[in-house]
């Protein structure tokens, strides 16, 4: 019994031993700082400007949103992005008439509203700011269907 | 001869003194903190207010309630002021007093707000805003378009594309807009 506890325990302590140092190496986005302690706050980027609509990467993307979104409301009553977007005032503003897909709820059935999943639009479309990829990305799109 | 030289001259150190109460009590009226003494403006309008580009920007200028609210003319001014002692009969009266009160008369208050700004040309944006000044190369390529086409075309004033400026909107204010001509 003694003799079987020996071994294990050793192989235990190298186990956890290579563990920790593997957890070293790990690095999450906010750098390797323990939970514990504050991290470093990444710099302040301002928002891109107002641009032409962002080329699309793939079939089914969210497009990204061209233009600045700060102080937006989005709220159960009024929907800032509506405003401009909606069937009745997109060309008015020209803008890109939203899509007819964000009118169907999960079971497929028409809305005549926007469906309730697709209401709260920066949950997908994302404005942008000039800042280097925190990650490295090779994606590249089926060049059947990419424009 | 000589009384009625010295109560020509009390008539008017007194009409002065009047006179500067009166102007005094309309400055002291235009400040944010008197608006917001009322908690049926504290706790809905301002709350919203706070977050909004004319309470905390990068220039750090601000606009506050009577900056929006009152027009700086004297005449416009005084024309407001008797209006607003109709908002003190509500206080009493307790017309908005609760937030659900609120959000039911919402639209209706939106609506006269937009109906003054409209038919004053959006006078007190434009205290501040003054169009001519405004460099519209150097802005978004939105407002580029709005203020120098579309606004030009369709004859519009600030008030009629900048709704929800300072405050939240209510639920069918699109609509109530249309259907007022506002
Ligand atoms: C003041 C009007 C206005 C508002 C408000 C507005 N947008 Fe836009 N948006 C535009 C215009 C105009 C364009 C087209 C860009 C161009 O051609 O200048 C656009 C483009 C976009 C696009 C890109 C579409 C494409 O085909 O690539 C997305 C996505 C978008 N907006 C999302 C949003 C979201 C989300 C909100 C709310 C947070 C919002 N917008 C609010 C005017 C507006
Ligand atoms: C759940 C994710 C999701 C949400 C939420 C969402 N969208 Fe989209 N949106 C998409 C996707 C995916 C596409 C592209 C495929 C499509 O058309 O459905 C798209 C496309 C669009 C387009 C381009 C349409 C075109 O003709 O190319 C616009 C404009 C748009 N969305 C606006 C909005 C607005 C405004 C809201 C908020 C009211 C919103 N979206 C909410 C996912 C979303
Ligand atoms: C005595 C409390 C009180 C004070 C102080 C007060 N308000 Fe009000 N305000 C009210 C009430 C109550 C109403 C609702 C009136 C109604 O129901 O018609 C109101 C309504 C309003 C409206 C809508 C007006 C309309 O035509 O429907 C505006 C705008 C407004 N207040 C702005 C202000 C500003 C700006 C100030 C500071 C200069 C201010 N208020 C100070 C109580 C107050
Ligand atoms: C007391 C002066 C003042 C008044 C009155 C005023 N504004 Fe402004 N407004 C400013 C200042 C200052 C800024 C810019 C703040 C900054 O970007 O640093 C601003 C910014 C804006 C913006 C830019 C918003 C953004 O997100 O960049 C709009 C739109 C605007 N005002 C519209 C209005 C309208 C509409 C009115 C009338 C209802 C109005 N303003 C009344 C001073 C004023
Ligand atoms: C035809 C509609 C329309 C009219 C009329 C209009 N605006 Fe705008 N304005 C816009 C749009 C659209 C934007 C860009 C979208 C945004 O900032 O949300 C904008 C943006 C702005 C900005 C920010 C500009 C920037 O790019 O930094 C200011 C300031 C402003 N407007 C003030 C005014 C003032 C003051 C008036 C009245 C003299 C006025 N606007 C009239 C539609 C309009
Ligand atoms: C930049 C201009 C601006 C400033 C600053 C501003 N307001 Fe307003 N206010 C408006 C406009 C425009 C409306 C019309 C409704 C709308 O578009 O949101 C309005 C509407 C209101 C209403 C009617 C109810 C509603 O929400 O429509 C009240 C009450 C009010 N404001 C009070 C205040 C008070 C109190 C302050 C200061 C804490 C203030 N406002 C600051 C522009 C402004």
């Amino acid at each position: 019994m003694k003799k079987r506890f020996v071994p294990l325990s050793f192989l235990m302590l190298l186990l956890a031993t290579t563990l920790t140092l593997y957890a070293e190496e790990l690095q999450s986005l906010r750098g390797n700082t323990p939970l514990s302690e504050e991290s470093m706050p990444a710099e302040n980027k301002p928002w891109a400007k107002d641009s032409e609509p962002i080329a699309r990467n793939y079939v089914q993307q969210p497009p990204l949103i061209p233009h600045l979104v700060e102080g937006y409301v989005v709220n159960i009553k009024f929907n800032k992005c509506m405003s401009c977007h909606s069937w009745t005032n997109y060309q008015q503003n020209r803008a890109t008439k939203i899509s007819q897909t964000h009118f169907k709820d999960r079971d497929g059935n028409d809305l005549a509203t926007v469906s309730p999943r697709r209401y709260f639009c920066t949950q997908c479309h994302v404005p942008q700011v000039n800042a280097e990829a925190l990650i490295e990305n090779t994606f590249k799109p089926v060049e059947a269907v990419s424009q | 001869m000589k009384t009625s030289f010295k109560v020509l001259v009390l008539g008017f150190i007194i009409g002065v003194m009047f006179w500067g109460g009166f102007n005094w009590t309309l400055e002291l009226t235009n400040t944010e903190s008197f608006c917001i003494s009322c908690h049926e403006m504290k706790e809905n309008v301002y709350m919203e207010y706070q977050n909004t580009i004319h309470y905390n920007n990068r220039s750090g200028v601000r606009a506050t309630c009577p900056d929006c609210h009152v027009p700086k003319e004297w005449l416009y001014k005084i024309k407001r002021k008797i209006q607003a002692s109709n908002e003190l009969y509500h206080k009493v009266l307790g017309t908005i007093d609760t937030p659900e009160k609120f959000e039911a008369k919402r639209l209706e208050l939106a609506l006269h707000e937009w109906q003054r700004m409209k038919s004053a040309d959006s006078r007190e944006c434009r205290n501040c805003h003054d169009e001519e000044s405004m460099d519209y190369t150097k802005q978004g390529r939105r407002a580029i378009y709005a203020h120098s086409e579309e606004a030009k075309k369709t004859d519009k004033t600030c008030i009629d594309c900048h709704k929800g400026i300072a405050h939240s909107l209510p639920a069918n204010w699109e609509q109530a807009a249309k259907d007022a001509g506002l």
